[in-house]
């Protein structure tokens, strides 16, 4: 058995007290179902509490303000698997960037309407549970963040300072509220944060704002302006490596050394010795370490102490040092504490390009699939991924999204959107489709349209199938007959089609009547479905006929039906009834072929029923042979009439 | 697209509908109410996009709703409604049909009359799926095959047509004060008259050839013997009640269920259709010759009126756009309304030049500036 990562976390299940009784469970897609046994600890049994107990991993989904997460990651998700594939890959890098920033953007708002809703609710649990979810998205935003800059968007040297830059100052923003509150004082050069501001806009290399505020303190200081103007000029004077310009990288090197000589001899010649904080500034454009070290609040995070570093020590750092100057920051930074935090070792991970451990520790570090599964989608549509083949078939990329999609169909809500992310696991996505679907519950007819209508664009007929049953099952049980046929003609189910007519003929023999004369008139080609269908529709015409006095189509149809064995067997005594009054009118009907057919068809009946049957009653049998004597007669007298008249000539 | 704008509301929304405003103010509608499905706990809500005092200072895009009020609702609103300006009728899929009462000056709902079981089974509840007002009057229809009558503020049921049909029963609006249409699941469109006794219709209309179930039904503003329907197949149906068992035209409209369409109340010439498949058509029909309209004097008789106040008593013997037949013929216009690979959109209505519509991708969508 592997090792297990992290220590797992107990859930205290209320009333539950497991010194007394053992606990029993059982696994569910998303959830675990937990009971009380009847056993005891120590040996015996006693009654049981009649709870069961839901316990639930994932709580994000039910949060209705991350719910728009997931339906607007879904809608990024569809369009970026619609990207087309023929695209030669350089074209397509910006693309990967614009869906990766929207993944982010969709983020950032979730977590601004989090905070607010943080901020104002009055319950103090809810305040924290948000609170908690606005910091792991922080988190989160940081982190695919790190990999828009180190992976997707690969930066090479050069640029890769400033994109880190960027990262770091996206995530520092209390840095412009402090300058903010700052300035807007009555003096600004003697509040008390103000060379706080100056340094932390330093540190993030925003030179032209802290030359800004510098302004401030220079003009009330008119004795050391000679300083101020040189510090300013240092400032002015960095070079920033910019990549559209013609500018190659040795070029920066070379400019960026000799500024960095500049300050140095600055340094050296004692020119910022009377006020510290300018010393302190000159030896941070310098990298000095230990000076960073020391403004350790102001940079508050090991990663921006790294990248401030790489600004002043090696701003043309290439992609491929990054890990050594990260393990040597963290280290740095950090006090020897027992255990980095999840963050730090996921972000020292992916600047030492371990994708793959980056995605694990998210994995562990995270309550549920959604970070992991669409970085990696995104991830491997870049390319990145190499084909990782796991134990269990299939790649990590459609790993994860099968766990994140089966997470989903568990929510009464969201299985909706689960589908797409099925439709696009080539290898499992399709079997997992097929069992989950079958679960969802079907309230509404509407709802199972729905469900339906997916199983069909995908082909799926067994499902489709088995719905549209369940569906006419419980549409027949609230005798529904209507909504039964079309359920089954939905699902071209011939077999209860068949159930259902014989219902409908079940109650015309019982009520004399037909119910439901709008179906049964109505049916159209659908009545080709199933045999005993077709007899209904035909039967029910017959009717129709007859109602309307066109006996002699009338005729016709009642002896198809029975000669094309349309009929079913145990209609024929019922049919062949309804041939009497037909028989009888004084009027020939039927020709001498039709009495024919007809006493043909009644001997088969009869000969059939040659043995009497001695459960049933003596009354039956009386009624059975007197109807029989009555067909005789009426069809000899026809035949007679029939042939007398086919014989007459006109003269 | 431009001015179409998503909305993410955290639930799956089956119907939105635009207050009514006045007729005699030229005001565009600011106010709509949508209603949830397959939620836990579904809602009905009341949204605001003008500039009604409710609207705050962070609003990212002008006209952004804003969640005005919303009250919990027991089962899927199937249906919804404006019965006048302050109350909304709601059907559920627990087959009952509630009234709720907006409140202006505290800007709450509450429910101001409940029928719990209108619609139900012998043993079960059966969801009631359309509701339509003609006020103080309330139809609604359901899955059990029932019509039933009610009036607000009386308790009781004014008169229920039983076994007014063997299927489930998708749909129901007004054709005249009196009779009313529904659409089933076997295909049929039922016409209604509350002037006759008995439970039969009077009279019913189908396609011949397969039955594919009808899910929405819309009266032409002006001529009332046009009406649309949409089904499962997705084809836009246009009818002629006043002539035939058959439709007039059949037109492919989407790949799978359209469940609403919508004559334009005022512009009758344009029409607006919404499907499973996660389109929203704006249909415009136009006279087919190259000459504008207005050089045609009396030779082609199919003039279509363009101005936006529509003719008043509409004269029969104008030849109307919609039923030119052979849709060839007569120029019809279709445009796709909102960006695509959405999930189904289930509702849509349009009032003025606001069109709004709800998406099982639990987001509504509202364009201030409809082409019309």
């Amino acid at each position: 058995m592997e090792e297990v990562d992290v220590e797992p976390t107990t859930t205290p299940i209320p009333g539950f007290d497991s010194n007394q009784k053992h606990l029993g469970f059982v696994w569910g897609p998303g959830d675990i179902l937990v009971y009380e046994t009847i056993y005891k600890a120590s040996g015996g049994s006693a009654g049981g509490c009649p709870f069961v107990h839901e316990v639930r991993k994932d709580e994000d989904i039910y949060s209705p303000i991350l719910r728009k997460l997931f339906n607007e990651s879904h809608h990024i998700f569809v369009g970026l698997q619609r990207i087309r594939e023929d695209l030669p890959s350089k074209n397509k890098k910006p693309q990967f960037v614009s869906i990766s920033k929207n993944y982010r953007s969709v983020i950032r708002a979730c977590m601004e309407e989090l905070q607010q809703v943080a901020v104002s609710t009055q319950d103090a649990a809810l305040a924290t549970q948000y609170g908690n979810q606005v910091s792991i998205l922080l988190a989160v935003e940081l982190i695919w963040n790190l990999c828009e800059v180190l992976f997707i968007d690969a930066a090479p040297a050069g640029s890769l300072v400033l994109h880190l830059l960027d990262w770091v100052r996206l995530h520092k923003a209390d840095v412009d509220e402090k300058a903010r509150e700052v300035l807007a004082s009555e003096s600004p050069a003697e509040h008390q944060a103000y060379w706080d501001v100056v340094i932390s806009y330093v540190l993030q290399g925003r030179m032209d704002e802290a030359r800004q505020v510098l302004v401030k303190q220079a003009t009330l200081q008119p004795a050391a302006r000679a300083m101020f103007k040189l510090l300013d000029n240092l400032l002015m004077k960095m070079p920033i490596f910019n990549p559209g310009e013609t500018q190659t990288l040795t070029e920066f090197d070379v400019k960026w050394r000799h500024w960095r000589e500049e300050v140095d001899r600055c340094l050296q010649d004692q020119s910022f010795a009377s006020n510290p904080h300018l010393e302190d500034i000159c030896k941070i454009l310098v990298g000095d370490e230990d000076v960073l070290l020391e403004h350790k609040e102001l940079l508050s995070t090991w990663y921006h102490f790294l990248v401030t570093r790489l600004l002043f020590s090696h701003p043309t750092v290439k992609p491929t040092e990054l890990h050594y100057y990260a393990q040597s920051s963290m280290h740095m930074f950090l006090d020897t504490r027992s255990v980095p935090e999840p963050l730090d070792s996921i972000l020292l991970a992916a600047f030492e390009f371990d994708i793959h451990q980056v995605i694990k520790d998210c994995s562990i570090a995270l309550n549920n699939w959604w970070f992991v599964g669409h970085l990696t989608d995104l991830l491997d549509h870049c390319k990145l991924l190499q084909s990782h083949n796991l134990h269990f078939g299939s790649n990590l990329r459609e790993f994860l999204l099968l766990e994140y999609a089966s997470g989903l169909f568990t929510h009464h809500s969201l299985w909706q959107l689960a589908v797409d992310y099925f439709d696009h696991c080539p290898e499992f996505g399709r079997v997992y489709l097929e069992l989950q679907i079958e679960r969802v519950p079907l309230d509404t007819e509407r709802k199972a349209l729905k469900v339906i209508r997916i199983c069909e664009q995908r082909q799926m007929t067994e499902q489709v199938r088995s719905i549209c049953k369940i569906m006419a099952k419980k549409a027949l049980r609230n005798n529904r007959l209507g909504s039964a046929l079309s359920w089954s003609i939905r699902a071209k189910d011939a077999a209860f089609a068949t159930l259902i007519s014989e219902r409908f003929l079940q109650d015309y023999c019982a009520k004399g009547t037909f119910s439901d004369l709008d179906l049964i008139d109505n049916l159209g080609p659908a009545m080709l479905l199933s045999d005993r269908l077709t007899f209904l529709g035909k039967y029910r015409e017959f009717h129709r006929l007859y109602g309307e006095k066109r006996f002699s189509d009338a005729a016709k149809l009642l002896l198809s039906l029975m000669t094309a064995k349309i009929a079913p067997r145990s209609f024929w005594m019922t049919l062949l009834t309804d041939a009497l009054p037909l028989l009888e009118q004084k009027e020939v009907i039927f020709s001498a072929d039709q009495t024919h057919e007809l006493m043909f068809c009644l001997e088969e009946l009869t000969s059939e029923k040659s043995v009497p049957n001695p459960d049933r009653p003596m009354q039956d049998e009386d009624i059975e042979t007197t109807k029989i004597e009555l067909l005789r007669l009426a069809l000899a007298r026809n035949l007679a009439m029939a042939i007398v008249k086919e014989g007459t000539v006109e003269v | 697209m431009e001015g179409i704008n998503a909305k993410y509301v955290s639930k799956k929304i089956s119907k939105t509908r635009w207050r009514p405003v006045s007729s005699s103010s030229l005001q565009q509608p600011d106010i709509f109410a949508t209603g949830s499905w397959d939620n836990e706990d579904n809602r009905i809500s009341i949204w605001s996009i003008g500039e009604n005092g409710v609207s705050s200072m962070d609003d990212e895009f002008e006209g952004d709703p804003q969640l005005v009020c919303e009250y919990k609702h027991n089962g899927d609103v199937l249906d919804l409604q404006f019965l006048d300006q302050d109350r909304i009728v709601t059907a559920s899929s627990t087959g009952a049909v509630t009234i709720f009462r907006h409140h202006h000056n505290s800007q709450t709902l509450s429910v101001s009359q409940l029928w719990e079981r209108a619609h139900h089974y012998p043993c079960d509840n059966a969801p009631c799926t359309g509701v339509v007002c003609n006020s103080p009057e309330i139809v609604t229809v359901g899955e059990d095959g029932r019509i039933m009558l009610f009036r607000a503020d009386q308790e009781g049921v004014l008169r229920t047509i039983e076994k007014a049909d063997s299927s489930a029963i998708h749909a129901v609006t007004f054709l005249r004060t009196t009779e009313i249409l529904t659409v089933n699941s076997i295909g049929q469109l039922k016409l209604w008259d509350f002037r006759q006794p008995g439970n039969e219709p009077s009279q019913i209309l189908s396609l011949s050839g397969d039955r594919v179930p009808l899910h929405c039904v819309d009266r032409h503003p002006n001529q009332q013997h046009i009406v649309a329907t949409g089904g499962q197949d997705g084809m836009l149906c246009i009818w002629d009640m006043r002539q035939g068992n058959m439709p007039f035209s059949l037109m492919e409209a989407h790949t799978s269920e359209m469940w609403e369409v919508h004559f334009h109340p005022s512009n009758p010439d344009h029409l607006f259709s919404c499907s499973e498949d996660g389109s929203l058509l704006h249909w415009e029909s136009s006279s087919n010759s190259d000459t504008p309209s207005f050089l045609q004097g009396g030779r082609n008789t199919s003039i279509i009126s363009r101005s936006a106040i529509a003719p008043a008593g509409g004269n029969q013997s104008l030849i109307n756009a919609w039923l030119t037949g052979d849709s060839s013929k007569g120029h019809l216009e279709t445009t796709h309304m909102l960006p695509s690979q959405m999930l189904s959109v289930n509702s849509l209505d349009v009032l003025g030049q606001c069109l709004v519509c709800g998406t099982d991708g639990e987001a509504i969508y509202v364009n201030r500036h409809v082409p019309i």
